[in-house]
């Protein structure tokens, strides 16, 4: 039988085959991760950013000043731990969003991309985490 | 006006639009808000001299714009998740023109508690 057995040109490379489906099965599964956690994050924003509102809304009344913030949120475990679920969803959320921007708009795709998305997301996490930890511990 | 404009210039595409710069907007603010917030580290008098520059009428101004960009983003994205997981329908103008509507009424009710005081 012409084309079945172990010298036909398929045959003779599949482990290259193989590999090759397996990368592509791996960034597949990686897209649709960094989809469901653009989605999941986006859910959490959502709802943070809300509160986010309307506790500044109100704060800004008569004027902000650094006594009133820390008046409301200095020992305060809850927004402690609001804030830190806020942060660790901006931290998710911003860097997938500049990616996806970055592959669509300038046409930049690869491993030096992914590197560069992983430091923005820890940098904001670091920031942010400092942040929330200068204002209400 | 050519074809590929013509094709773009639909609600869905102008929320599309404003969703992604209403996005990199927020992503450059994001580090800088951070950084005001992190003086705190220092005391509230390291948090109070950040604060302070913020009386200015050009960064009231700016932080009103923020604040729009913010609900703008958020309203976009609402809208994003409904298209997405929702089942679909011929809503996308309503949508689109939903929330436009509650960018305004955020960025208002920001505006009026900033500049008209309690």
């Amino acid at each position: 039988m012409k084309g079945v057995g172990p010298t036909t040109p398929a045959a003779s490379q599949p482990p290259l085959l193989e590999k090759e489906g397996r990368s592509s099965r791996g960034a597949v599964r990686a897209e649709v991760l960094l989809w469901l956690a653009q989605r999941a994050s986006a859910a959490v924003l959502g709802i943070a950013v809300l509160i986010h509102l309307a506790t500044m809304s109100y704060a800004v009344r008569g004027g902000i000043s650094a006594a009133e913030i820390l008046a409301r949120t200095r020992g305060s475990l809850g927004w402690l731990l609001f804030y830190g679920v806020f942060v660790l969803a901006v931290a998710v959320h911003v860097p997938i969003g500049l990616r996806t921007i970055a592959q669509e708009w300038a046409g930049w795709r690869g491993a030096g991309l992914d590197v560069i998305v992983v430091a923005i997301a820890f940098a904001l996490l670091a920031l942010g985490w400092r942040a929330v930890w200068a204002v209400c511990a | 006006m050519n074809r590929a404009w013509r094709a773009r210039n639909h609600p869905a595409y102008w929320a599309f639009l404003v969703h992604r710069l209403s996005g990199l907007a927020l992503a450059v603010f994001l580090p800088a808000h951070f950084l005001v917030l992190g003086q705190a580290l220092r005391g509230e008098a390291g948090l109070e001299g950040a604060l302070r520059w913020t009386d200015s009428p050009l960064v009231k101004v700016a932080e009103i714009a923020i604040v729009v960009l913010l609900a703008a983003h958020l309203t976009g994205g609402v809208r994003m998740l409904a298209l997405e997981f929702l089942p679909w329908r011929d809503w996308q103008k309503s949508l689109a023109a939903l929330a436009a509507g509650a960018t305004v009424l955020f960025g208002l009710a920001f505006a009026l508690a900033l500049v008209g005081g309690g």
